[in-house]
C-alpha cells in the first residue's frame, strides 16, 4: 500500500491520508486527492484551513506527521531531492530580488534550476518578448508594478518546465483585472503540459480551474469540477458553494 | 522532461554544483554593491573608527597651550622654553608679564598649563644651585594635568642635564623609566589590534546574519529551500562575499595603521594574515549562528550588536585591560573570539613575537571555528516548521 506501485499512471500529485500535526494541533487532517498532468487544482479554504500547509508538504518545505503522497512519481518522504528538480514554486510572499534586475532574477533562478547556461540567454529573450517586457528586462524589480512582478515571478517559476508548479496565492492583493492577466499565463502553462497546483481564496479564481478542492478546517470536504459542484450544491457560483461548506468550519481566522 | 524523470540524471554533479555556488556567489556580490550606502559605510568604517580611537577617544595630551612668566629672561629660561615649545605636547600661548594675569589666562580656559620661572635664574642655579620652577596646570582636568605637568618636568629634568654635563659636573644618576614595545606611549598600539578585531566580527558577523535574515524575510529563502539548491550553498555563497570584504578591510586597517599611525607591524605578516584569517571564519561561523536562529534582519542586528559588539568593546580588553576584571568577567571575556585574536594581534604584530608565542591563541581559535561551524550548519533548517 506505501509503496511506489500505488502510483497510478498519468497523476502528477497523489495525496493518501497526508496529515500534518503541530503539537496537538491538527493542520491538516487526513486528506486524499489526486490531481492529473496539465491540470488546473486548486486548492480553497479560508486562512488557517489549511491549504499552504498542505502545499508545503507536497514541496518537501515542511514534513508530513503521517500519510504518503507522491509528486512527479516520487516519494515526499524519502526523494524529496528529486521532487525539488521537477517542481516549481511560487510563495505568498513576492519573491523575486528587488535590487536585481529583471534578467538577472530570471538567470539566476534558472541557474540554480539548471537550465543549461547556453539555453538561459535566448530562453529569456523569448519570455519577455512574450510577456511584452522586452524593454525592462534591465530594469530593478523594485521599480516594476505588483501585477508585473507577480507575472514575472510566475515565469521566473515555470523557466525550467517543471512537471508541476505550486502557486502559493499568488495574486493576493492585485486587482481582478491584473488577477485575470495572471491567469492567461496559467492557461499557457497548462496548455504546454504544466500541471498547475494553486491556492487561493479568491472565488472568482476557483471558477477558472479545471478541478478544485474546498478545505475547511484541514480536511478537504468538496472535490470536483466548478461545475459539478455548483450542480451539486445548487450554487450560482463557487462563493456560494464555498460558503455552504465554510459554514461549518470550527476554526476562525487567525 | 521525459529524460528528468530518470533518478540518475537526478544526481547533481559537482560541475553542476560548482556552477549554483558561482551563480549565486554573484548574487550575493551584486546585493552588496546596489546597497551603495551600506557598503560605502563598510568599507569606510575602519577608517572611520582608527580615527575615532586614534584622535578622539585619545588619552595622549598633545598641543596644550600653555603661557610661562619669566622675569629672569636669561639664555637659560629661554632655552628651557624653547625646549618646552620643541615638541609636540606644548605650544607656547604667551609670556606673562606679571604673576597676575595667570589668574586670568587660566579662567577664560585659554591655557592648561604655565611656568613659572624665578628671579635671576641662571645666576641661582650657576652660585647656589637653588633655581625655582613652578608648574601650575589646570586640576578640573585631573588626568590631563596630571600627564602635561610629567611630560614638562620630564622635558625640564632632560635640559638640565645637558647643563650639568656642559659644565663637567660629576657623573649623575638620573631615573629613566622607559616603556617596553610602546616607547612613545602610542595609543594606538593598543587600539589597532582592537579596531581589527571589531570591524572584522561586525562584517563578517552581523552583516551575514542580517543578509540571510533579509532572505527569510522576503520570502526568498522559502524558494530557495524548495529549489534543488543545497542549503549548504546558500549559506556558503553567502558569507563569500563578506570574507572578501573582511579582508578588504583588514588590509585599509593595516595600511592605515602603519602609514598614517606609524604603528610598525613588528612581527611575521605571514602569521599576522593567517591568524586574522582564522578570525575571520570564527566570525562568519558566528554570523551563521546566529542567522540560524533569528527570522527578521532587526532581531539579526540586535543579537550581533547587543550579544557580540558590547561584549567585545568591554570584555576583550579592547578597551580596558581584562587583567584588571573580577574573574567571572575574565572568564566571560575567555569565550570571546576576539579576545584571543586581539591577544594574538599585539603580540605578532607590536611586541614582534613568533609564531610560538601564539600557538595558544591559534587553537583556541580553530577549537571555535571548528565547533561554531559544526553547529551552525546542524542548525540551519532544511524544511519550514
Amino acid at each position: 500500500m506505501n509503496t511506489k506501485e500505488t502510483v497510478p499512471e498519468g497523476k502528477v500529485v497523489v495525496a493518501r491520508n497526508l496529515t500534518k500535526m503541530f503539537g496537538g494541533f491538527t493542520a491538516v487532517d487526513h486528506i486524499s486527492f489526486e490531481v492529473d498532468k496539465g491540470e488546473i487544482f486548486g486548492f480553497l479554504g479560508a486562512n488557517g484551513a489549511g491549504k499552504t500547509t498542505a502545499m508545503r508538504m507536497l514541496c518537501g518545505l515542511s514534513k508530513q506527521t503521517s500519510g504518503h503522497a507522491w509528486v512527479a512519481g516520487f516519494d515526499i518522504a524519502s526523494e524529496s531531492e528529486s521532487i525539488k528538480k521537477c517542481i516549481g514554486y511560487m510563495s505568498q510572499k513576492f519573491a523575486l530580488y528587488e535590487d536585481l534586475e529583471v534578467w538577472e532574477n530570471i538567470r539566476l533562478y534558472a541557474g540554480i534550476y539548471g537550465v543549461p547556461e547556453k539555453e538561459i540567454a535566448p530562453k529569456t529573450d523569448e519570455l519577455l518578448q512574450r510577456l511584452g517586457f522586452e524593454s525592462e528586462k534591465h530594469t530593478l524589480v523594485k521599480s516594476l508594478p505588483l501585477g508585473w512582478k507577480q507575472k514575472l515571478a510566475f515565469s521566473v517559476a515555470i523557466f525550467h518546465e517543471p512537471k508541476i508548479v505550486f502557486l502559493d496565492e499568488p495574486t493576493g492583493g492585485v486587482d481582478p483585472a491584473t488577477r485575470r492577466q495572471f491567469w492567461e499565463l496559467i492557461y499557457q502553462a497548462a496548455d504546454r503540459g504544466i500541471t498547475v497546483f494553486v491556492t487561493t481564496h479568491y472565488m472568482d479564481e476557483a471558477e477558472y480551474c479545471n478541478r478544485v478542492t474546498i478545505m475547511v478546517d484541514g480536511r478537504i470536504d468538496a472535490l470536483d469540477s466548478p461545475k459539478n459542484l455548483k450542480q451539486q450544491y445548487h450554487a450560482k457560483n463557487m462563493n456560494e458553494v464555498f460558503h455552504q461548506l465554510a459554514r461549518n468550519a470550527k476554526r476562525t481566522e487567525k | 522532461m521525459s529524460k528528468s524523470a530518470l533518478p540518475t540524471e537526478l544526481k547533481r554533479t559537482p560541475r553542476e554544483n560548482w556552477r549554483f555556488f558561482r551563480t549565486f556567489v554573484r548574487k550575493e556580490f551584486y546585493h552588496i554593491f546596489r546597497d551603495r550606502m551600506t557598503m560605502l559605510i563598510l568599507l569606510a568604517m575602519p577608517i572611520l573608527m582608527l580615527v575615532l580611537f586614534g584622535y578622539a577617544l585619545n588619552t595622549e595630551v598633545k598641543n596644550s597651550k600653555i603661557a610661562v612668566y619669566d622675569p629672569s629672561r636669561d639664555d637659560v629660561t629661554r632655552a628651557m622654553v624653547e625646549k618646552l615649545q620643541i615638541n609636540h605636547y606644548f605650544i607656547l600661548s604667551r609670556m606673562l608679564n606679571s604673576p597676575d594675569e595667570m589668574d586670568k589666562v587660566f579662567k577664560s580656559g585659554e591655557v592648561s598649563m604655565v611656568v613659572v620661572f624665578s628671579e635671576n635664574f641662571y645666576e641661582n642655579l650657576l652660585h647656589g644651585g637653588h633655581a625655582q620652577i613652578q608648574l601650575i596646570a589646570d586640576g578640573s582636568d585631573p588626568n590631563t594635568a596630571s600627564t602635561i605637568t610629567t611630560y614638562a618636568s620630564n622635558i625640564l629634568a632632560g635640559y638640565q642635564i645637558e647643563l650639568l654635563e656642559m659644565n663637567k659636573i660629576p657623573y649623575q644618576i638620573t631615573p629613566e623609566i622607559k616603556l617596553l614595545y610602546n616607547p612613545s606611549m602610542v595609543a594606538a598600539y593598543n587600539f589597532v589590534p582592537g579596531v581589527m578585531g571589531m570591524i572584522i566580527l561586525l562584517i563578517c558577523a552581523m552583516m551575514t546574519s542580517i543578509s540571510i535574515a533579509r532572505e527569510k524575510e522576503n520570502g526568498t529563502m522559502e524558494i530557495l529551500l524548495v529549489s534543488p539548491m543545497k542549503p549548504l550553498y546558500v549559506i556558503l555563497s553567502k558569507a563569500v562575499p563578506y570574507f572578501f570584504l573582511s579582508i578588504v578591510n583588514l588590509c585599509t586597517i593595516l595600511v592605515v595603521s602603519v602609514f598614517v599611525m606609524g604603528v610598525p607591524i613588528a612581527g611575521s605578516f605571514f602569521w599576522l594574515i593567517a591568524i586574522s584569517l582564522l578570525y575571520i571564519f570564527v566570525s562568519l561561523a558566528l554570523g551563521l549562528l546566529i542567522s540560524s536562529v533569528v527570522n527578521t534582519q532587526m532581531a539579526a542586528m540586535l543579537i550581533s550588536a547587543m550579544g557580540l559588539m558590547m561584549p567585545v568593546m568591554l570584555l576583550s580588553g579592547m578597551l580596558f585591560p581584562s587583567e584588571n576584571m573580577p574573574l567571572f568577567l575574565q572568564l566571560i571575556g575567555d569565550v570571546i573570539p576576539a579576545k584571543w585574536y586581539i591577544e594574538a594581534v599585539k603580540k605578532i604584530m607590536i611586541k614582534g613575537l613568533g609564531v610560538g608565542a601564539i600557538l595558544n591563541e591559534l587553537a583556541v581559535l580553530s577549537g571555535m571555528a571548528v565547533a561554531l561551524i559544526s553547529i551552525s550548519l546542524r542548525n540551519f533548517k532544511i524544511r519550514l516548521e
